[in-house]
């Protein structure tokens, strides 16, 4: 099961940041391990956020992406209190969805 | 079912398995409907990866604005941020030249979003990063070099 | 392959990599590059899972370590990694972090401290103790940091930490010194804090542990500490020894006062 990731939003001037942490490997397939085999490609394709129920980011993901990857972005509106859920699948069928609340 | 579709299912790629989930409901529809663009993130050559982004020839815009340090400690980890003060941005796509894929990542920016996001890519060495944004169905880039001490792309 | 790149960075002291020649060292300026991954350090992830341990039972004793003393009162994380290393009356001796973190985990939890003395770096319990060190630390970002020596106790550990820094061993005839003891010295395009100035012992000090890019690992100082002795191409410190302890009491010391930046984030 993948590691939770670390989701913050914060409203301010009717502006919500929301600021991402996700535990992956992000493993782009092109490297070789000691006995020199190719570690498998291994990164996360797709992110959605959404702000209550409506899509607010919709993401795509490349292996060029960060291990960690790390993503912020800003929606208008949102008040303390609301709800903020990401989601993340990766290349492999894992899948990872978390939420928190607007600070 | 487009031809790139069914690729990407008999590869037993995310889109696959993604579809499978929400067919037993495990995820809401809306996220598997979104493909994953192989052409692009496939691309090696910047006019493979314009045209999988449907971009063409993006004419340069100062209104769009990469915000990336000059030269980065190292190449695995380099901070790129995106504005686009064009009206009607629906997509932000963030590129590195001289990566072996060149494509890092897409990003969908429906109504209410500011067109302002920000990531972290891998970068093998000293590159332009562009950015390619598309607002009211026409497309505009803006690229800016980023120097890499050590490259990160670990082979 | 860990063995050519200590060989690559002992090389290096003396030459610049062949891709560094063309770029002024004024160049290599990476503060607005480091100042872009401040916001979002991946340390935040091991900082989470370090929380959670703290908070869980777990452990022969099932128990949680919501009642260890890191220096400032049962429980108390805030504020407490600005204070360590410290002499503890409890056990009679001065220690850092990770030591008075594995002395919680054996004495509440009943998980044997030679299970991580013995262990691997991120690995098993020696790697929950990272987490858990990202966690404390994070709770003391920003703070001065104050460590106390008036103990007797650590004035021999700062003491022997001193003597520690100066001493010439290992195939190359090393010390600490000798690559942490000018200012503005580069291995690569890597800048070294000069050790021997309250700043540049401030400098290492307050900004490990740390997050580091170059491979998405979280590093404790005892990890950071174990990879300049090899790079000295010594032998390796046993875990959470004294002489790990007395370095970083030294360096803990001499940078009383300055602001950590707790967990930092690293190339
Ligand atoms: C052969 C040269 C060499 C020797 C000897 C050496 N180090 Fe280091 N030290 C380095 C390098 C190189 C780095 C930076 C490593 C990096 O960024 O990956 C470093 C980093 C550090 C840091 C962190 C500095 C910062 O600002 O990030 C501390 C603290 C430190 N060393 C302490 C010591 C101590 C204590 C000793 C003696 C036990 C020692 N070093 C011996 C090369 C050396």
């Amino acid at each position: 099961m993948a590691n939770p990731m670390r989701i913050r939003a914060a409203a301010k001037d009717g502006v919500t940041e929301v600021r991402v942490l996700m535990s992956h490997v992000m493993e782009t397939g092109q490297r070789k391990d000691s006995s020199g085999a190719v570690i498998p490609a291994h990164f996360i394709t797709e992110l959605t956020a959404k702000h209550n129920d409506k899509v607010v980011l919709s993401a795509q993901f490349g292996p060029s992406v960060s291990t960690n990857p790390y993503l912020a972005f800003k929606f208008n509106g949102g008040a303390k209190g609301d709800k903020v859920v990401v989601s993340w699948v990766d290349n492999k069928g894992d899948s990872r969805t978390d939420e928190v609340q607007v600070a | 079912m487009n031809h790139q579709r069914r690729d990407t299912l008999k590869a037993g790629g995310g889109l696959g398995i993604f579809g499978l989930l929400a067919a037993a409901g495990m995820i809401k529809p809306e996220m598997a409907e979104a493909a994953w663009n192989k052409a692009a993130f496939d691309a090696h050559k910047m006019d493979d990866a314009m045209s999988a982004l449907g971009a063409g020839k993006p004419a340069e815009s100062a209104d769009v604005q990469i915000t990336a340090p000059d030269i980065a400690e190292n190449g695995a980890v380099v901070p790129v941020g995106v504005v686009s003060n064009i009206a009607n941005t629906e997509s932000i796509a963030i590129l590195i030249e001289k990566n072996p894929a060149m494509v890092a990542a897409t990003f969908d920016i429906p109504a209410g979003t500011v067109a302002d996001v920000q990531t972290r890519v891998k970068m093998g060495q000293t590159s332009d990063v562009y950015a390619v944004v598309k607002a009211d169905g026409k497309f505009y880039m803006a690229k800016k070099e980023v120097k890499v001490t050590l490259g990160g792309c670990g082979g | 392959m860990k063995k050519t790149i200590m060989a690559v960075a002992i090389g290096a002291v003396a030459l610049t990599a062949p891709n560094m020649q063309a770029m002024a060292s004024e160049d290599l300026n990476f503060d607005a590059y480091r100042q872009m991954l401040a916001d979002g350090n991946p340390a935040e992830l091991f900082e989470m899972e370090g929380e959670e341990l703290w908070r869980t039972a777990r452990g022969p004793k099932n128990a949680t370590l919501e009642q260890c003393d890191l220096g400032v009162g049962a429980g108390v994380v805030d504020g407490a990694a600005a204070q360590l290393p410290r002499f503890f009356a409890d056990t009679g001796k001065v220690q850092d972090l990770e030591s008075r973190l594995m002395h919680c985990m054996e004495t509440l939890q009943g998980i044997p401290s030679a299970e991580i003395i013995n262990g691997k770096f991120r690995q098993g319990e020696r790697g929950k103790l990272a987490s858990l060190v990202a966690y404390v630390v994070t709770h003391s970002n920003g703070k001065k940091v104050q460590v106390d020596l008036s103990h007797p106790k650590m004035k021999e550990m700062y003491d022997m930490g001193e003597k520690v820094f100066y001493y010439r061993t290992g195939a190359m005839d090393f010390s600490c010194a000798s690559c942490h003891s000018q200012d503005g010295k580069r291995i690569r395009a890597t800048q070294l804090p000069n050790i021997t100035t309250s700043k540049g012992a401030a400098e290492g000090w307050g900004s490990w542990p740390a997050y580091r890019v170059s491979n998405s690992q979280f590093w404790t100082m005892q990890h950071r500490l174990w990879d300049c002795f090899r790079q000295q191409r010594t032998a390796e410190p046993v875990f959470a020894s004294d002489v790990t302890i007395a370095l970083s009491v030294f360096m803990a010391g001499k940078g009383n006062g300055y602001e950590a930046v707790w967990p930092g984030v690293k190339r």
